[in-house]
């Protein structure tokens, strides 16, 4: 999503760490108040980012059933010798609905952060910063470049994979083929005159790809210079000390 | 089968108001058994265009006509076999579709789909295979040990196996030799003889010239000309606009006309311009 705010003008590498550290200290959270806390936090990034709310609803609506599941599973299922109400295995309790709750807000706070980080960042950008966060590794000879190249390739090639695929589908639409008519067994193997020809394309299109780097003289494991070089600024630090502020109110707020 | 649509629109993503149009308002009719071929520059809606004769887009207002078939936005995806049946698709790049272990079972896929008994379907394949001038040594190899030019010839006896009313050509012979290129264009003026309806898209306009009885020109997703190519091709304003390009005989003839040579209408033929080019140098 293109877009201009404070986040959208983090450095990639800074706002990919952050999520993961989020996700790590969500789990720090054990009462009302710091949960409570937890959800302000994300919603002031999300205002501070003017990315419209809308689309955090929108990246929950895929996980919906999974949210769904886990809340009640845990509502009913957790063991408790006050039940609020009982029929045989199920037994609704206090204790169960307050750790459902928990857990929906996880879910909540873990999607909204990382939608959060996929909306103002894009691939490439995420692709670039594993790169340079994984540098490290290199002492223990680990390809740092080369996985970062496939990373880079791999997102390149889902929109030219959807775009083939689109393409062998109406082919062997007008050749009679009904795709979602039938049962099961019908249904999938009407994919197999899709996934044939879209392995042969791929690999054709890889082949093509690989020729088309050699001859513009691409060598790996050399030093290469970067088209986009990443910059650290002022604010990437003051993102890490606010985050380290942020924790401490929640270790201070979180019940022992 | 005669195709006719009437005031069809198509807009991509409906819900989205930044959407693209790929048709607006499109009206014309195809005539059955004509040769039409279809030109324009690249996203003037041609593709666009055809998808919606065997309804795979469908329109998002107005309705086609295919025979007896129509064709509207409420158009359900079931029952839709009949249809297609009768309007076979050749694709640009149709070696894409094959995915068969042999030939043979590549070119009964569609008859077979169809609901054609095995037995027909593989007399298909015989027969197809020699309409597009390959041996039946050719039915039990793999499609993928082939070459490309070969491929596509394989592709295209898939298409035409399932015995379709109406033949969707699109850019058929792109990357193909000049040799294949009218093997090909011969092999889709042979079928039109046999009483089928073609359907061309392509940029190439002496293709246009040499093969198409009728011809529309598309621009941002209108049709904005139609006619014989004769008359079409000797459309001033059409050529003003930048519209189209002429065929290789008609800029030789615009040459010609510079040097003092003069044509009432300009040839768009080799032998059209040849007879010109005779009567006015022995005429005068």
């Amino acid at each position: 999503m293109p877009g201009d705010s404070l986040i959208y003008r983090l450095d990639p590498r800074v706002k990919f760490l952050i999520t993961f550290y989020f996700i790590g200290i969500v789990f720090l959270a054990n009462n009302v108040a710091s949960y409570a806390f937890l959800m302000v936090f994300v919603l002031f990034a999300v205002l501070v980012s003017k990315v419209n709310f809308i689309f955090f609803i929108k990246g929950l609506r895929p996980m919906f059933w999974l949210i769904l599941f886990t809340v009640v599973l845990q509502a009913f299922f957790t063991p408790s010798n006050h039940p609020i109400w009982h029929w045989s295995f199920l037994t609704l309790s206090k204790e169960g609905l307050v750790i459902a709750t928990y857990i929906f807000m996880r879910f909540i706070l873990i999607i909204f952060i990382s939608t959060l980080l996929t909306l103002t960042t894009t691939p490439i950008e995420i692709s670039d910063s594993i790169e340079s966060i994984l540098k490290p590794l290199r002492v223990i000879k680990f390809p740092v470049t080369q996985v970062a190249l496939m990373l880079s390739i791999a997102l390149r090639f889902v929109p030219l994979l959807i775009d083939e695929t689109t393409k062998i589908m109406d082919a062997q639409r007008a050749r009679g083929v009904d795709f979602g008519e039938g049962g099961l067994i019908k249904r999938i193997k009407a994919f197999v005159p899709i996934l044939i020809p879209l392995f042969v394309s791929s690999f054709s299109i890889a082949y093509d790809l690989a020729i088309a780097m050699e001859s513009r003289g691409y060598k790996d494991g050399q030093g290469r210079s970067k088209y986009r070089v990443l910059q650290w600024s002022m604010r990437d630090n003051w993102t890490i000390v606010f985050m380290a502020g942020v924790t401490i109110i929640l270790l201070f707020l979180r019940s022992y | 089968m005669q195709i006719e649509f009437k005031h069809v629109t198509h807009s991509y993503e409906s819900n989205n108001p930044m959407s693209g149009l790929g048709l607006a308002d499109v009206s014309c009719t195809i005539n059955s058994g004509k040769f039409t071929a279809i030109v324009g520059k690249t996203g003037s809606g041609k593709s666009t265009l055809v998808r919606h004769i065997n309804a795979l887009l469908k329109p998002t207002s107005g309705e086609i006509l295919v025979g007896e078939r129509k064709i509207t936005s409420e158009t359900n995806n079931k029952n839709l076999k009949p249809l297609r049946k009768n309007v076979g698709m050749v694709f640009q790049f149709p070696e894409s579709q094959l995915f068969e272990d042999t030939v043979e079972k590549d070119i009964m896929f569609g008859p077979q789909n169809f609901g054609v008994p095995e037995k027909d379907a593989k007399e298909a394949a015989q027969e197809m295979i020699d309409v597009v001038g390959l041996g039946s040594e050719y039915l039990q190899k793999s499609p993928f040990d082939l070459s490309g030019g070969q491929m596509r010839r394989v592709a295209i006896a898939g298409v035409l196996a399932s015995d379709p009313e109406t033949i969707i050509l699109d850019e058929p012979t792109a990357g193909l030799d000049p040799v294949g290129r009218k093997e090909i264009m011969d092999l889709f003026k042979e079928q039109q003889k046999n009483g089928k309806t073609i359907i061309l898209i392509t940029h190439n306009m002496d293709d246009v010239a040499n093969y198409a009885d009728e011809m529309m020109v598309m621009h941002d997703s209108q049709i904005v000309a139609s006619g014989t190519p004769k008359a079409v091709f000797n459309d001033q304003e059409l050529l003003d606009k930048n519209y189209l390009t002429l065929p290789q005989s008609a800029i030789f003839a615009q040459k010609l006309q510079a040097k003092n040579f003069h044509f009432d209408q300009l040839p768009i033929t080799i032998s059209e311009l040849t007879t010109e080019i005779k009567q006015q140098i022995h005429g005068d």
